[in-house]
């Protein structure tokens, strides 16, 4: 068996498999909308509104946000960036790749402790007893959830000794993922994701605890003279929206 | 930097030598048993190559869990669970990159045929000699690009370890998530540093690899 052969036949397979993916490919009336992972069931709501309010459609391609933010300095055909952190929008403004005075804030995000376990996460306790082995929060390099947990950690004076039980998610789907799994016991989440959750145990980190989790909306500059996008932006401030927005377990902003 | 890249040489090291020892039993039996079913453990040890690391590290992250047959290990050593553990990523790592190892040993076993096998059973050598005297080095340019494919599909690996590792620097953080950290965070610097290492390191090793390959192809009758 030659190793040519051997990635031939897998390089085959990529072919094969790379070709029943098609990307989005925008069409009058849609939009491309990228979306941080924290946002998802929201903004599939929101969409699913649009589309009966407006005669537009929203395409939704959901990520982190820094990755998100990289593939948008590739490129990316995305016209809405819903961010997770004020930073990214930003800095996409700064850099020529949204449009400049269309970044507002959509949603105020709420950092929670949850357990699989019933007792556990009752409160700060649970983190100052210790009794438990591991603990997930979202990377915090670059997830905003995952800063504002280490943060919060910080506050409660905890951090330092829990320090070697953190396990790190990409973004805080995964640290969710661990904790539903078990494999943590405890995860630092967002309150959105526990909107069909009435299993576990859970405690909402009081706002004092850490800076606001502002998630920032920017028109990117492929949108920019694109009118589905800029009612997707316009609509994101409606009360609709924001009733969906609250829903989930965000706040709003005035 | 150099404790990831001292942590995924030995992560591929060590998996690559766990690969080796039940790849190469695992490689003879599909070479040479008839059994009706053979095809089919042959086909469950191929399936990494077509399934998405995603629906790997999915499973084995119950797995290894705390209701899983990883958990019940984990609690014997007083953890709960064997996510986010070296010993977790070494699991991970000998499934996803065991047909990378099985199937090249196994072409080599079958393609030196019955003959040889049968000549050195009439000069009376016991099937365990036979095999580690005459099969082990007829196969050896199978072993080598076991051994090596294996060891770089290792260091490669990215999904399985995003979703079963943890990113814990020292246990479960290994050079392809070090990478795309950077990449999120926009450290660019280190990420082409790291990168262009990943392509060097990628291209000499297939490079080595076919022209061992055709030398021990010269050889080898």
């Amino acid at each position: 068996m030659s190793i040519l052969k051997v990635l031939w036949c897998w390089r085959i397979i990529g072919v094969l498999v790379s070709g029943l993916m098609v990307g989005p490919i925008a069409f009058a009336g849609e939009t491309i909308v990228a979306v941080a992972t924290n946002f998802t069931e929201a903004a599939k709501e929101i969409a699913r509104h649009f589309e009966q309010e407006t005669n537009h459609t929203a395409a939704l391609s959901f990520g982190s946000t820094g990755q998100i933010y990289t593939q948008i300095t590739q490129a990316a055909p995305f016209e809405v960036f819903l961010a997770a952190d004020q930073a990214r929008p930003a800095k996409a403004e700064k850099q020529g790749y949204a449009v400049t005075g269309s970044r507002f804030t959509y949603a105020i995000g709420e950092l929670v402790l949850w357990s699989k376990d019933l007792s556990l996460a009752n409160g700060m306790e649970v983190l100052t007893a210790n009794q438990f082995n591991k603990i997930a929060i979202a990377n915090p390099n670059f997830a905003p959830y995952g800063a504002a947990a280490v943060q919060a950690m910080k506050t409660l004076n905890v951090y330092e000794t829990l320090a070697p039980k953190i396990v790190q998610g990409n973004n805080i789907a995964q640290t969710y993922q661990f904790a539903v799994t078990g494999n943590a016991e405890l995860g630092f989440v967002a309150s959105s994701q526990l909107i069909n959750q009435d299993q576990g145990s859970r405690w909402i980190i009081p706002t004092n605890y850490y800076d606001a989790i502002r998630q920032d909306a920017v028109l990117l500059t492929r949108g920019a003279e694109d009118e589905a996008s800029q009612t997707f932006l316009a609509f994101l401030k409606s009360p609709t929206a924001r009733a969906v927005i609250k829903q989930y377990g965000y706040g709003v902003s005035k | 930097m150099w404790q990831t890249i001292l942590l995924t040489i030995e992560l591929a090291v060590i998996t690559t030598i766990v690969l080796l020892i039940i790849g190469t039993p695992l490689a003879w039996w599909l070479a040479r048993s008839r059994a009706w079913w053979k095809e089919a453990l042959a086909t469950v040890v191929a399936l990494p190559l077509v399934l998405p690391p995603t629906v790997l590290g999915f499973y084995l992250l119950i797995a290894l869990g705390p209701s899983g047959p990883g958990g019940w290990i984990a609690r014997q050593f007083g953890g709960q669970t064997l996510a986010f553990t070296f010993e977790g990523l070494v699991i991970g790592s000998v499934i996803y990159s065991m047909p990378f190892v099985v199937q090249p040993i196994r072409n080599a076993f079958e393609a030196f045929g019955d003959r040889p096998l049968e000549v050195a059973a009439t000069l009376r050598a016991s099937p365990l000699d036979t095999f580690f005297t005459v099969a082990l080095p007829l196969a050896r340019p199978g072993f080598l690009t076991g051994a090596v494919l294996g060891f770089a599909h290792t260091v490669g690996e990215f999904g399985v370890v995003l979703m079963i590792g943890g990113n814990i620097p020292g246990e479960t953080k290994v050079l392809s998530i070090a990478i795309y950290d950077y990449v999120e965070t926009l450290q660019w610097d280190q990420a082409h540093l790291l990168a262009g290492g990943m392509l060097i390191f990628a291209f000499i090793v297939i490079l080595a690899m076919m022209t061992i390959e055709k030398r021990l192809g010269r050889v080898t009758p």
